[in-house]
C-alpha cells in the first residue's frame, strides 16, 4: 500500500491503515430522540474494541438523531467517528458547511454516501436532494481537502483534512461495472472503502481478485463488509427483502442446522470466519463490522475474531 | 409530448364551488394525444359536473371550448369573443401547467383552475400509457449515456450510477422500476462505448433552479415586450 501520500487527517483509523494493521470498524446508529445516553450506552460496547464507528446517517431514510451530532457523543465517549454523509437529505451548501462545523470539532473521517431512497423510510414523500452524488460528494471533500477550496472554487480558511471513505456493493449488479464504480470512487479521492455486508463469499474473492488486477488495491483500503446474522429470519429477510443484497442458500441452510438457541452464536460463527479468511486476503485490509442494534455483542465478536487488542498510537 | 391526467372529480368540484357560469377550455396538442384534456374529455367533464351540481340543487351552466394550443397566442385569441360575450365567472383549463398559465394571463380578470395535473415529458408506450423520459434539465447528457437519462429514469437521478441499490436490474423503490444505469451500462456495452461512463461526471450546475427563458439565435425579445 502506498504510504508515501499522507493525508494527515490525524485519524486514528488512517494510522492503522498506514501503518499496515488489519483495520477493524464498527457501526453505531443514532437514536430516533434526544436521549445521548443511548448513543453513550452502545459506544460503551465498541470503545477499545474498534478503530473507529460509522455514525449512520439517517439510515434506511428514517429520520434519527445527526449523523454529525452523534459523531461528536462518540467522540465524548472516546470512541474515533466515522461520520457518514448522504446525498439525499443535503445540498452541496449544508454538506459542506456541516463537513467544516464537524472537522472544527474533531471529526477526522467521513464516509461519502448516495443514500437509500427516501421512499424506504418514514417521510416517503420527503424530495430527495441529491444535488450531487456520492462519487461527485467524494470529489468535493477532496477538494476541500488538498486544494483547500470550496466546490465553488473559492477559498477555505484552515480547509477540513477528512480521511474519506466510500462504500462498494460487490453484489450489486451489474457485476461487471463494480470494479469500474471502485476505480471511479478512487479517482475521485477515496482513501478507504468499506464494502456492503458480504455474505457470498465467492463472488466476493472474485471482486477482489479483479481489484488487485487492476491495481486499484494498491491505491485505496479496503475494509470488507461483515454483519453476523443474529436469526434464520433476519437472513431469510436479507436475501429477499434488501436491495442489492446476495445472500447464498448454504448461510440460511447452515443456521437453520443448529438448534434455535444456538443460531445467533453460529452467525457469529460464520462471521469469524470470513474475518480469518479477509485476514489472509489479497488486496483486503481490514473488517467492518456492522453489528446492527447488536452493539452489546461487539466485544465477544471482536475476542472471538482475535483482532484485539487494537493498535494505540501516541 | 407533455403528459397530464385529469384532477380527481371531488377536486375540480370543489374549486368550483360557488362559480355559475364556466367555461372549460380543452388543449388540442398534447393533453388531447394523452387523453386527458382535449375535445373529448371537456364534453365529459362538464357532462359531469352537471349531474353533479344538479344533484347538489345547484346547477351550472358549463360550456366547453377547445382551441388548438393553449401555449400559443395565435390560438387563445380565438377565445377572444366567446369570452367577452359569454360573462363567464370562472375558466376551467384541461391544458397542460403551461397553457392554463397563458390562458390566465390572457384574462387576469376571470378566476382561473387546472382540470389536470401536469406530470412531465413523456413517450407513448403504448393507448393510455405514457412514460416520463426528460426533466428538461438545459443540460442533456443522453449522448454518454447511451440515450437513457439518468435524471429522469434513476430515481436518485445520479449521475455517476448504479448505486449499490440497483437490484438484478430494478431500481430499489421498486422490481417495476428498471435501474436507469444498469440499462445505460448495458447499452453502452453493446455498443462497446463503456469508456463514455467511466470517467467521472463532475457535481453539475443545476440550469432549472430559476425560470428558463428561451431565445432562439437569431430572435430578440419583441421591443414592445422586453422590460
Amino acid at each position: 500500500m502506498n504510504t508515501e501520500t499522507h493525508v494527515a487527517s490525524g485519524s486514528n483509523l488512517e494510522k492503522v491503515l498506514r501503518s499496515g494493521q488489519f483495520a477493524f470498524t464498527g457501526e453505531l446508529g443514532p437514536p430516533r430522540g434526544t436521549n445521548a445516553d443511548e448513543v453513550r450506552e452502545k459506544a460503551k460496547f465498541l470503545k477499545g474494541n474498534v478503530d473507529a464507528v460509522n455514525i449512520t446517517d439517517n439510515q434506511t431514510a428514517v429520520v434519527r438523531m445527526s449523523s454529525w451530532a452523534a459523531s461528536l457523543i462518540a467522540i465524548q465517549e472516546g470512541l474515533e467517528p466515522n461520520y457518514q454523509m448522504v446525498c439525499r437529505d443535503r445540498n452541496r451548501l449544508a454538506m459542506q458547511s456541516d463537513i467544516l462545523g464537524g472537522y472544527a470539532l474533531g471529526i477526522r473521517n467521513m464516509l461519502c454516501l448516495s443514500g437509500d431512497h427516501q421512499q424506504f423510510g418514514d417521510h416517503p414523500d420527503a424530495m430527495g436532494v441529491f444535488d450531487i452524488d456520492s462519487i461527485q460528494l467524494i470529489a468535493m471533500v477532496r477538494q476541500m481537502r488538498d486544494e483547500g477550496l470550496f466546490l465553488s472554487g473559492t477559498e477555505i480558511h484552515q480547509p477540513p483534512k477528512m480521511f474519506i471513505g466510500a462504500a462498494s456493493n460487490p453484489f450489486a449488479d451489474p457485476f461487471e461495472w463494480r470494479v469500474h464504480r471502485l476505480a471511479k470512487k478512487i479517482e475521485a479521492g477515496a482513501n478507504f472503502i468499506q464494502t456492503q455486508c458480504i455474505y457470498n463469499m465467492e463472488k466476493f474473492r472474485k471482486f477482489i481478485h479483479l481489484a488487485n488486477e487492476e491495481g486499484l488495491t494498491e491505491k485505496v483500503f479496503i475494509l470488507a463488509g461483515v454483519t453476523p446474522m443474529k436469526s434464520v429470519g433476519m437472513a431469510r429477510y436479507m436475501k429477499s427483502k434488501v436491495p442489492g443484497m446476495d445472500v447464498p442458500d448454504e448461510i440460511i441452510d447452515r443456521l437453520k442446522g443448529v438448534e434455535k438457541e444456538k443460531v445467533a452464536q453460529e452467525g457469529i460463527n460464520i462471521a469469524c470466519e470470513q474475518i480469518e479468511e479477509f485476514k489472509e486476503m489479497k488486496g483486503v485490509h481490514g473488517v467492518h463490522l456492522m453489528a446492527i442494534e447488536w452493539e452489546h455483542m461487539v466485544p465477544q465478536i471482536a475476542e472471538q475474531a482475535k483482532v484485539l487488542p487494537r493498535p494505540v498510537f501516541s | 409530448m407533455i403528459v397530464a391526467q385529469r384532477k380527481p372529480f371531488a377536486e375540480i368540484k370543489d374549486m368550483l364551488q360557488g362559480y355559475n357560469k364556466v367555461l372549460n377550455v380543452g388543449c388540442g396538442t398534447c393533453v388531447s394525444v394523452c387523453l386527458a384534456g382535449g375535445e373529448k374529455e371537456v364534453a365529459v367533464l362538464n357532462t359531469e359536473l352537471e349531474m353533479a351540481r344538479r344533484l347538489a340543487d345547484d346547477p351550472i351552466d358549463i360550456q366547453g371550448h377547445t382551441i388548438e394550443r393553449q401555449c400559443d397566442r395565435e390560438y387563445l385569441a380565438e377565445l377572444d369573443s366567446i369570452i367577452e360575450e359569454g360573462g363567464f365567472d370562472a375558466l376551467l383549463s384541461m391544458a397542460c401547467g403551461v397553457g392554463i398559465q397563458f390562458l390566465a394571463e390572457r384574462y387576469p380578470h376571470i378566476p382561473t383552475f387546472p382540470a389536470v395535473d401536469t406530470s412531465g415529458l413523456a413517450v407513448n408506450q403504448a393507448v393510455g400509457w405514457y412514460e416520463e423520459r426528460c426533466r428538461s434539465c438545459s443540460q442533456c447528457v443522453l449522448g454518454s449515456t447511451g440515450g437513457i437519462c439518468p435524471i429522469t429514469m434513476c430515481a436518485k437521478g445520479l449521475l455517476n450510477g448504479p448505486c449499490g441499490g440497483t437490484n438484478k436490474g430494478s431500481c430499489e423503490i421498486s422490481s417495476d422500476q428498471p435501474c436507469a444505469w444498469f440499462r445505460i451500462y448495458e447499452r453502452l456495452s453493446g455498443q462497446d462505448r463503456l469508456d463514455a461512463i467511466k470517467k467521472i461526471n463532475t457535481a453539475r450546475g443545476w440550469k432549472n433552479q430559476t425560470p428558463r427563458n428561451l431565445i432562439q439565435p437569431g430572435y430578440m425579445k419583441p421591443e414592445k415586450m422586453a422590460k
